[in-house]
């Protein structure tokens, strides 16, 4: 027991540990908490130096959707976050392809950089994660 | 890796998502609303009997009996009780759910 960690014991082995989680966001914002609640797990895990990677798929692509503006809904409008996450060293953006195709957009509506996979390398990047969360 | 999908391939995306989205020689499990999509005559069997070629695909039976629908479920489908679903957790090295 330590003073420091205010008699928690601390895993030696803990520490040093990194694991791949990938957050996967399938749902549209606004019209349930998922897009929320995801981005804020996502701010959580950047306390934590893990190798994070985010993937939009199906509606959640409209979660990056460029020109949100949610004043006159009287619900806070989380979007600029996805901008930030940089500053917290998160990087990885992963949009898959036909969902935002089946959409009509294109990169150049959304608000962040991202970098766009097919369903073959989605499901590549899906199986190399050691943790998967889903919203 | 092992995929659970719990929502009716007609209600929602899930399933449709999960198949196009998983690589060869994943666990695909049903569960809840999710059983549907293995009984024959719906909609989505020849997609269910396509995604078989490459991955197994498995349902929990106390669902499927839930449902009335023990007697329907197509051929090749893996039935597994809960601690069946327990087994396929623990052996897989991830899980993802499709909600």
């Amino acid at each position: 027991m330590t003073e420091s960690t205010g008699g928690i014991e601390m895993e030696e082995d803990m520490s040093g540990t990194v694991k791949k989680f990938a957050f996967i966001n399938r749902k549209a914002p606004y019209g349930t908490i998922y897009a929320l609640e995801s981005l804020e797990v996502v701010l959580i895990s950047a306390a934590f130096d893990q190798d994070v990677s985010l993937v939009f798929a199906d509606d959640g692509v409209y979660q990056l959707k460029k020109g949100q503006a949610t004043k006159a809904v009287g619900m806070k409008n989380f979007s600029p976050t996805y901008r930030a996450l940089e500053g917290y060293d998160i990087e990885k953006l992963y949009v898959e392809k036909s969902s935002m195709e089946a959409r009509g957009l294109t990169t150049d509506d959304l608000i962040v950089d991202v970098e766009v996979l097919d369903s073959a390398e989605m499901a590549a990047l899906l199986e190399e994660q050691d943790v998967v969360l889903s919203f | 890796m092992l995929h659970i999908v719990n929502k009716s391939p007609l209600e929602r995306n899930a399933l449709d998502s999960a198949l196009r989205m998983i690589k060869p020689g994943s666990t695909i499990l049903l569960i809840e609303d999710a059983v549907y999509a293995v009984t024959k005559g719906n909609k989505v069997e020849s997609a269910v009997k396509e995604a078989m070629k490459t991955c197994t695909v498995s349902a929990l039976w106390p669902d499927l009996e839930a449902r009335g629908m023990q007697d329907t479920v197509i051929d090749g489908v893996k039935q597994v009780d809960y601690s069946g679903f327990v087994d396929l957790v623990a052996d897989s090295s991830s899980v993802m759910s499709w909600l």
